[in-house]
Parts: C-alpha cells; sequence; structure tokens
C-alpha cells in the first residue's frame, strides 16, 4: 500500500508571525517547523505501516526552499522517501491553488491513501483535505480522532463532530485528515536522524507536474488581501493577590462593568 | 439585486442561531436565500427562514445527505448554485461547512475564504474580515474568482429579524456514485448540556489543569450557571479526560468571542489563547503570578481557584437575588 502524508511547513507558533507586504504569509522573518497538526499525520502513517506489510510512506510538501525541513523531520520520525514541490512561482497560492498543485503532486507519486493534518497551524483551513478529495475524485474520509481501521479495500475512522460523533468507512483510495486526538506523535530517535539524512527526496517543478504557472501563486489566487493588520496587543489589566476577597473583587469587576 | 446563498445550518430540521447571523449578513450584500438541505424540513423551519430575511428557500430533501460525508452537501449547493447564479455563498465555520465550502469552492473553481467574523458589501464584491495567527492579526480579503464562497464563525453577528417571501424551490439532484464514496454509520449525537452553547454564550467559564480533577469541575460548572454561561475547558483538562472534547477552547479546539471569558487554572499556552484572545474582556483566576495568562486579563485575580472561584459563585448568587 502506498501511504502519501502531507506535510506543511509553517512558521513557528511561539514566534511572532507576520504578513508580509504583498498580504503572503511571512516566512522568511522567522524560523519554521514541520506543522505541529502534520505530525500526527505522519505517526498514523508509522502506524499504518508498522501494522501492515508491505507499506511505502511517502511525504509530500509544498514550499519554499526551507519546506525540505518538514520532510526531514518526518523521515527523522520514519517512513521512506520525500517529495517536494518547490517553484517561484508558487509564492502567494492560496486554498484552490495549493490544492491544484497537491492534487498533480499525489497523482504523479501515486497513492492508495493520502493522510494530512487538520489544518495548518498558518492558515487554520482545514479545507485542503475536502479539496483533494474532490479533485482526486477519491473518498472524503476526514476529521479522524481515530484511525479504525485499515486494509487494502477500505479505511474507517470515527470522526468527532460537534454534536455527534460517528463512524465514517470509504473505499480505497481515500483522502483522511487527522486530527490532534488521534495521539501524540513520536519523537524522532537519533538513529532516526541519522537515516533520515539517506533517505531520497525528490525535487519537482511545476513543469514536472505539468501545471501552468499562471494557476498557481499570486496571479493564479482565487482570493486577494486587502489589508492585514496587526491587531493592537492586548493591554494586560489590573492584577490583584487573593486576600480572602478575590471572589468579591471578581464580582465587583462584573457589576461595575455591567457584564452582569 | 443578485442572490447571496446562505447554507441552513440546523438539527433535523431545526434551524441554529448561526443561520440567522449568515441571513443577516448576507442582507448586507445581496438578496438573502436559504438553502436547505437533508431531512427534516417543514413548513416552521420555511417560515423562520422567511422571517429572518430569505427570499427563497431551496430545498433538497434527501437522506443521502446524512448518510454520507460531506459530499453529496457539495454536489446539492453545486446544483442551486447553478441554478442560481449567485453573488456569494456564505457557510457557517463548522468542520461540516467548512469542508462542504471547500469542495464547493473546486467545483464552481471559485475564490475561498475561512473564518470570517464579518462581512461587508465593497464595489470588489463581499469583502471578509478574519482573525489570523492566534488572533494577533486583523486580515481582510476579497474572491477574486468565480463566486466568493466564505466561512463564517458563529456569533459574528447580531441577529436582526426582516421578512423574507421565503418562497420554497425544491430541487432535485441526482448523486453521483462518489457523493456516495464515504458511509456514515453508527451516529451517537452527544447529550445537551442545558447550557448555552459554546460558540454562542456571552459568557464562558473555562477550567484547566488546575482544577486536578474531573470532580472538580463542578466548580466551574456551578460559577458557569450562577452567570448563565457556558463551560469550556483547556486542551490538558481534556487530555486528562476530565472534561469532554467537543468543550476544548483553543487551536483546535473552538474559538469564542464571548462579553466575558474566565480562565480558571489555565497557563495561557499560544494555542489557548489562540480560542479566546478575542473575548470582549477576559478575567484570569490562577496562582502562580508569572502565568502568561495574566498578560491578556482585564482583571487578573492571584490565588487558589478553589478559595476565590466559589466565592465569586456565592457573590453572584446573592448580588443577582
Ligand atoms: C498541536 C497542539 C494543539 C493544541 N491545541 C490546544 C487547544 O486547542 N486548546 C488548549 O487549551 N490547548 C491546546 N494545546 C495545549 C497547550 O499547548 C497547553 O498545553 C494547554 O493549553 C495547557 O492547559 P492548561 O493551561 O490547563 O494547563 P497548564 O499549562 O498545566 O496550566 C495549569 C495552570 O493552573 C494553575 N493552577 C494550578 N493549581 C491551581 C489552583 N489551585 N488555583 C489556581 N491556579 C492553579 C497553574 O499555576 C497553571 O498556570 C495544544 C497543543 C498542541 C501541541
Ligand atoms: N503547502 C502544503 N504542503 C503540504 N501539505 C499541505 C500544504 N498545505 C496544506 N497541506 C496539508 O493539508 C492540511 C490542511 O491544510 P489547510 O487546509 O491549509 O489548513 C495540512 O495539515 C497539511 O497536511
Amino acid at each position: 500500500m502506498r501511504v502519501l502524508v502531507l506535510v506543511k511547513y509553517t512558521p513557528d507558533l511561539v514566534s511572532d508571525r507576520a504578513f508580509a507586504a504583498d498580504g503572503t504569509v511571512d516566512r522568511a522573518a522567522v524560523d519554521g517547523n514541520l506543522s505541529e497538526l502534520d505530525e500526527y499525520a505522519v505517526e498514523q502513517a508509522l502506524q499504518i505501516a508498522e501494522k501492515g506489510s508491505d507499506v511505502e510512506v511517502t511525504y509530500l510538501t509544498m514550499g519554499p526552499a526551507e519546506a525540505t525541513g518538514a520532510l526531514r523531520k518526518a523521515l527523522s520520525m520514519g517512513g521512506d522517501k520525500g517529495i517536494h514541490v518547490l517553484d517561484d512561482s508558487l509564492h502567494g497560492s492560496d486554498y484552490l491553488s495549493t490544492s491544484l498543485v497537491l492534487a498533480e503532486a499525489i497523482k504523479k507519486a501515486g497513492f492508495d491513501l493520502v493522510i494530512t493534518g487538520m489544518a495548518s497551524t498558518d492558515g487554520n483551513g482545514g479545507v485542503i483535505s475536502a479539496m483533494l478529495a474532490e479533485r482526486l475524485g477519491v473518498s472524503q474520509v476526514t476529521l479522524a480522532g481515530e484511525i479504525l481501521s485499515v486494509d487494502d479495500s477500505s479505511v474507517t475512522i470515527r470522526r468527532d463532530g460537534d454534536l455527534a460523533s460517528m463512524t465514517i468507512t470509504g473505499a480505497l483510495p481515500a483522502v483522511v485528515s487527522v486530527t490532534d486526538q488521534t495521539g501524540e506523535a513520536r519523537y524522532p530517535s537519533f538513529r532516526g536522524i541519522m537515516a533520515a539524512k539517506n533517505k531520497p527526496v525528490e525535487t519537482w517543478s511545476l513543469a514536472d507536474l505539468g501545471v501552468d504557472a499562471e494557476l498557481v501563486g499570486l496571479a493564479g489566487a482565487g482570493t486577494s488581501v486587502e489589508s492585514a493588520d496587526r491587531r493592537p496587543p492586548r493591554t494586560a489589566g489590573e492584577i490583584v493577590t487573593d486576600d480572602g476577597d478575590g471572589g468579591i473583587k471578581a464580582a465587583d469587576f462584573l457589576v461595575s462593568n455591567k457584564l452582569v | 439585486m443578485a442572490e447571496v446563498l446562505v447554507l441552513v445550518d440546523h438539527i433535523d430540521g431545526s434551524v441554529r442561531k448561526p443561520t440567522f447571523e449568515l441571513l443577516t449578513l448576507a442582507n448586507r450584500i445581496g438578496e438573502p436565500s436559504a438553502v436547505f438541505l437533508g431531512a427534516g424540513y417543514s413548513e416552521d423551519a420555511r417560515k423562520t427562514l422567511a422571517d429572518h430575511g430569505a427570499e427563497k428557500v431551496y430545498v433538497v430533501d434527501s437522506a443521502d445527505v446524512t448518510d454520507y460525508l460531506v459530499a453529496p452537501s457539495a454536489e446539492a449547493l453545486a446544483a442551486v448554485v447553478a441554478q442560481s447564479s449567485p453573488a456569494a455563498v456564505l457557510l457557517v465555520s463548522s468542520q461540516d461547512g467548512k469542508e462542504i465550502a471547500a469542495r464547493l469552492a473546486v467545483k464552481t473553481n471559485s475564490g475561498l475564504i475561512t473564518d470570517a467574523t464579518d462581512v461587508e458589501a465593497s464595489d470588489k464584491g463581499p469583502v471578509a474580515t478574519a482573525s489570523a495567527f492566534a488572533a494577533s492579526w486583523k486580515v481582510s480579503s476579497v474572491a477574486t474568482s468565480g463566486t466568493p464562497i466564505i466561512t463564517v464563525k458563529p456569533n459574528s453577528a447580531d441577529v436582526t429579524e426582516v421578512a423574507g417571501a421565503g418562497t420554497e424551490v425544491r430541487v432535485d439532484v441526482s448523486f453521483s456514485d462518489l457523493a456516495k464514496s464515504a458511509k456514515v454509520s453508527d451516529v451517537r449525537p452527544r447529550a445537551a448540556s442545558g447550557r448555552p452553547d459554546l460558540g454562542e454564550a456571552s459568557i464562558v467559564v473555562s477550567g484547566g489543569r488546575g482544577l486536578g480533577g474531573a470532580e472538580n469541575f463542578a466548580v466551574v460548572e456551578a460559577l458557569a450557571d450562577a452567570l448563565g454561561g457556558a463551560v469550556g475547558a483547556s486542551r490538558a483538562a481534556v487530555d486528562a479526560g476530565w472534561y469532554p472534547h467537543p468543550f476544548q477552547v483553543g487551536q483546535t479546539g473552538k474559538t469564542v468571542s464571548p462579553q466575558v471569558y474566565i480562565a480558571v487554572g489555565i497557563s495561557g499556552a499560544i494555542q489557548h489563547r489562540a480560542g479566546m484572545q478575542t473575548s470582549k474582556n477576559i478575567i484570569a483566576i490562577n496562582k502562580d503570578n508569572e502565568a502568561p495568562i495574566f498578560e491578556l486579563a482585564d482583571l487578573g485575580i492571584v490565588g487558589d481557584l478553589f478559595k476565590v472561584v466559589p466565592q465569586l459563585t456565592e457573590e453572584i448568587i446573592k448580588r443577582k437575588s
């Protein structure tokens, strides 16, 4: 079985993340990482590989040169190889064009199961997986809180919705996304980190995928950012130490601000 | 004026409040029409949608929409888009809403904007405002291709009641085999808590690891009940099994923006902040005076939650009576 895991390289959560003048995420100003939420996808793929026989795990990322960092991190956790879609014209791609490029790369790589994170930690969209299922014309089995079973013909998950929890079963090939409820991801071992250095990583350009540059990047985006502004930081208010009347002070605050 | 489609969020036909918020927003940018998918449609549903401004109510009454995940809803909505050529489509930013929007965007080659907190008309079409980077940025964007598809967070508009004609339009959709490729089974509805919905409540009281155990959530619940608010939890509390996941506030839980957010025994990690930073007033109760949550608190109380919270609850009950 060919398992393809989508890993995104995203700005570090605790850094001072910002937008560049062209309205795109400033990826140069701050350090990046394999998106925390994609680690859960890597973990689930590795568990499938450990349980099954003849499972090949490939990681796919689309992003600037630094994005190989996401592939290396994933490869140090386990898995077989990486694919990096790298092309200057991809800068500024939105959901529509990102999903287009990823879908073409997925087709070229070949797959039985695509596994993604629940959302990117920068955009927080949570939409790429559904877009990929639509573009690829395969089952959408998304937002798994738990992968219940996978075999050569189908995948079954538990999806925890707002109003109900449910079981979803889809035929392979399928796109699965996993939430942070699926269980903590493993740490790379020293051996894993060393082994990752020798695992193959291919770099594909748009030309390799046969995608027209007009359809991607800022030129091909279906949305345009009109303005991006930093919110004024919240100013800390009054901090008091409880001297036996902390609850009364809180009640005073609520009452004097007409909040109750 | 061009139609603006609003996908109805409902439970077995009973329309949920975010739908009315979307109809209100739709009214600003065009003529609102509601799209009702799935089973449970009734005259009551039609009437309440009309009372909130829906000129038309498109109905695709089919069990396929609930028997299979997301894909049939996207096909049905695409069919309505094809027949109405709307100026925009608005959906609730829920798990399902976002994924339906995602597939619709591909089907119609349209610009997709997620998690908007406001939508306004402009000469470039609807402008959507959203938060980014744990709510430290505010971004406005427009769609430049196809039909703007915008998912909107609950609580983003004050609901206004305006009469619409509410003309019912039945739409027949024959679903593709692909739409029926992910089967839904074993649906277990969550027990209702009897409290306001977390995403919609004007007061939220959340508990964290500082509570020390599931049984101590009673302290948080008592305060929430005294205030008529909802209960939330940090991921640490959820992971420990003290409170169910649908109540988690933060990056991988709910985003809330209430009048008052009370954080009890929560340190204020970036992933938690991402879900509550835009609350109008924040009160934090924590025994560690260096907890980062105090950086955002309008009122911070450094103290033992087991003393402060029951006293606050008692005081609220006293002052209310
Ligand atoms: C991918 C990912 C996604 C995440 N998503 C979320 C999310 O959606 N939501 C979320 O909340 N977190 C999320 N987290 C986790 C987040 O990083 C923090 O670990 C979590 O928010 C901590 O929860 P906490 O504040 O309850 O616990 P802690 O950080 O342990 O804080 C407990 C606090 O309670 C205080 N305390 C203890 N006893 C008392 C007492 N008796 N009286 C008063 N105060 C007391 C302590 O001083 C401390 O500040 C995520 C993490 C990752 C990696
Ligand atoms: N540029 C990218 N490269 C690789 N995977 C991506 C990329 N963008 C999104 N994904 C995958 O799609 C998931 C959902 O992303 P999003 O819809 O952007 O929140 C992520 O968790 C990733 O697994």
